[in-house]
């Protein structure tokens, strides 16, 4: 087994931290991972991706230039990456503030209204694992109960009383994906 | 564990007494590793932010001729501000492990990943004839045991080891399995193995004396042929180097530390298209893997090498096969990584489609 994603978006909404946790889960589940982040001046606002990659073998390269998966939080982010899913690959994006959306016939594409999930969720910052419930729906990679585990190690103890608003979040981006 | 908090944490286990530096990206998460740790509080070990690199790197002299185990890390700009000190421990004799993950120069440059330090590293960036041992990792498991590995030999044989990463290194994070703890080396211990250090005169011992000032000529030749005494004994013993594919290969891709990785990907992609590619991935780039490169390109029609700068490392490549078959080079500059598709599109201009 071998997964290769690209996750990205506006700082801020998470994609770094989204990136450490499906790489800690994958930890739990004793594959071979990589995490690769976009780091810079970059900040609020600015643009942030990371690449994950999830393997049973030695893992060569943290940089790519083609994913199985590939989950875009904005429009500069589907700009740039639709073109980098491999044929038959997965495009997963936010419908939020898209004006332009995927035209690729080769992938499988799916929208999720992850930030209008936010509005009933009430609560915005766990916008990242709702995106992860989803993507996890699509491309069942590691199961929900080493997430929850990656999400505890990945997480400082004082925030662990969050850890079953996070569940809720990632069961949340879950029920969105329809066929 | 990100590169730069895995080799943080493997200092700390080493039993390392001081770490000195000074803050600059893409490295700064050891220093503040370090602090969130406090292992002040548990081992010991000194962590001091110091004024400037200059200032780090004369507390990591002054720390070395006492026999203790001390250390700093930084970034381009930072280690050549640091290039003096070098030289000055090179010429004392005096063990110590420096860390440059490189960004993109020259000047301040910028923050992203870079291996434009080469030259400055194994061909003595300070002033003088000397050589620190210089490893390369291009895993965070190797920034975790190069820690060791770095500062074994630097006591072994009395001289500098450098870890010389990327930002690429630096910043991702990987599976990795730390050491244990070892305990801070006792003032016996010390004494015991460093009896060259300045440690106190415990039972009126003859004077030791810590210096790279020498008037005499004839003793500073002499100095000096003892010095690379210790170099060729380094070259024969220590040099290591990662051979992948290259039993059957038809070209040849030699690169260290993050392109080695990313020239993995690629040579996995031209096996697929059914071209024979097999890596070369130098560890020690001083010492130069002189015998294992020639040995892998014996058969080869072709080298490639992949680098974060213009072209320093395939120097060291043409001496080694002697320039007996084309090398050719390919790399990106300022910051940029290129990606494995990148490097294969480059071994096909190059050589396959040729």
């Amino acid at each position: 087994m071998k997964e290769e994603i690209i996750i990205a978006g506006f700082g801020g909404q998470g994609v770094l931290s989204m990136g450490k946790i499906l790489a800690y889960s994958g930890l739990m589940e004793d594959k071979e991972v990589s995490w690769m982040p976009s780091y810079g001046p970059e900040q609020r606002g600015g643009t942030a991706n990371v690449t994950v990659i999830l393997s049973d073998e030695r893992i060569s390269s943290p940089i790519l230039n083609a994913y199985d998966s590939v989950v875009v939080l904005n429009q500069q982010s589907l700009d740039r990456f639709e073109s980098k899913v491999k044929p038959g690959g997965v495009l997963i994006y936010d419908s939020y503030g898209i004006h332009n959306p995927p035209t690729r016939d080769d992938i499988r594409i799916y929208r999720i209204d992850a930030t209008e999930a936010t509005f009933d969720l009430k609560n915005s910052k766990t916008y990242n694992m709702i995106v992860l419930g989803a993507l996890l729906k699509i491309k069942p990679m590691v199961t929900l109960e080493n997430v929850l585990k990656g999400l505890k190690k990945s997480l400082p103890e004082r925030h662990w009383h969050l850890l079953p608003m996070n569940e809720e979040a990632l069961r949340k981006g879950m029920s969105l994906v329809k066929d | 564990m990100k590169g730069n908090e895995a080799l943080a944490v493997a200092a700390i286990r080493y039993g390392a007494d001081a770490y000195f530096g000074y803050p600059i990206t893409p490295q700064s998460e050891v220093l503040e590793t370090l602090e969130a740790l406090k292992p002040w509080e548990t081992t010991g070990m000194v962590v001091l932010q110091a004024e400037s690199e200059v200032a780090a790197v004369n507390m990591v002299y002054a720390g070395a001729a006492c026999g203790k185990t001390v250390l700093t890390s930084t970034s381009s700009p930072g280690f050549s501000l640091m290039q003096e000190g070098m030289s000055y421990m090179a010429a004392s004799e005096v063990p110590a492990l420096m860390i440059n993950v490189m960004r993109g120069g020259p000047g301040l440059g910028t923050i992203h990943p870079s291996q434009a330090d080469y030259f400055q590293a194994c061909k003595g960036g300070g002033h003088g004839d000397y050589h620190a041992i210089v490893l390369a990792p291009s895993s965070v498991q190797e920034m975790v045991d190069f820690v060791a590995l770095g500062w074994d030999l630097a006591f072994k044989y009395r001289c500098v080891s450098m870890i010389l990463a990327d930002g690429v290194v630096g910043q991702m994070m990987e599976k990795v399995v730390l050491p244990e703890q070892r305990p801070r080396r006792t003032e016996e211990e010390i004494r015991k193995l460093c009896p060259w250090a300045v440690t106190g005169r415990k039972d009126m011992r003859p004077r030791n004396v810590i210096t790279s000032l020498e008037l005499d000529d004839d003793i500073m030749e002499a100095n000096n042929h003892r010095f690379q005494a210790t170099y060729r004994e380094i070259e024969k013993n220590e040099t290591r180097c990662e051979l992948i594919n290259t039993e059957d290969c038809d070209y040849l891709i030699v690169a260290f530390g993050s392109p080695a990785r990313i020239s993995m990907k690629a040579m996995e992609m031209a096996r697929e298209q059914g071209y024979k590619v097999g890596l070369a991935r130098p560890i020690t780039l001083w010492p130069f893997p002189v015998n294992q490169i020639r040995e892998a390109a014996k058969n080869v029609k072709g080298i490639l090498c992949v680098e974060l700068a213009t072209g320093q490392m395939i120097e060291d490549v043409k001496l080694a096969i002697e320039c007996s078959k084309p090398v050719e080079h390919f790399g990106r500059l300022g910051g940029n990584v290129p990606a494995p598709d990148e490097i294969l599109n480059a071994l096909h201009e190059k050589f396959l489609d040729k």
